[in-house]
């Protein structure tokens, strides 16, 4: 299946995209998206557990993960 | 009764945030101003340009109104944020808080602000007089805990 991955601010600098689009097998977390994540070039600038959203809600790394999610990796927020 | 959250990219009007909360019934109305200052951790800023998850701001702000109103029994709250790029001394984010008495409204105008802080998903990006941009971690390292 195919999710769609966010990344803002920071994120999207270090690891050159704002959005990328992710291939997973069913049933995969928010934690196995993270990982799919980790052989990219720049991810090693992410922390090891980000904050994440799933669907534009705050989400657990076991949050279960479906087709056409819009997955989110959070930088630290600065608002205000 | 007025509830209000709105991300904006033109400059706020103060004026009229304040009038979104003022009522017959509200003696006490507050405004809290963000505004983007010159000097921060010892570095000459020009500028912030601010970026956000919109839909997930939105979506946050609209929660943070309706926490407020249901926490407190406050009818009266707008929050306005701005977005995109900001000089010094633009007001970057306005809160404003009606209610009958004075303490529930500064309660309220403070518990707003902080929510706002810790999980509206809004980043700045300062810019620096030497020409250098950087994007401003308040944590100061990685977030572990997601927000409740």
């Amino acid at each position: 299946m195919t999710i769609t991955l966010l990344l803002f601010a920071s994120y999207a600098d270090a690891l050159g995209a704002s959005s990328l689009a992710i291939e997973l097998p069913r049933e995969s977390t928010v934690g196995d998206v993270i990982s799919a994540l980790r052989s990219r070039h720049g991810a090693e600038r992410l922390p090891p557990t980000p904050l994440v959203a799933v669907n534009e809600r705050y989400a657990s790394l076991d949050s279960v993960v479906r087709e056409g999610d819009e997955v989110a990796i959070i930088p630290p927020v600065a608002g205000g | 009764m007025t509830s209000l959250a709105s991300l904006v990219r033109e400059p706020i009007d103060p004026a009229e945030v304040i009038r979104m909360v003022s009522t017959r019934a509200n003696g006490a109305v507050l405004l809290f101003i963000g505004a983007v200052r010159q000097v921060n951790d010892g570095r000459d800023v020009t500028g912030i340009d601010y970026a956000a998850y919109e839909a997930m701001a939105q979506r946050e702000l609209e929660a943070i109104v309706a926490e407020g109103i249901a926490r407190f029994g406050t009818p009266d709250v707008a929050i306005v944020h701005r977005l995109g790029e900001l000089a010094v001394e633009e007001v970057s984010v306005a809160i404003a808080v009606g209610h009958p008495r004075r303490d529930t409204a500064y309660a309220v105008s403070r518990w707003v602000i902080e929510e706002l802080k810790r999980r509206v998903p809004i980043w700045k990006r300062e810019h620096y007089v030497d020409g250098t941009r950087e994007w401003v971690d308040p944590t100061g390292r990685a977030r572990e805990e997601a927000p409740t």
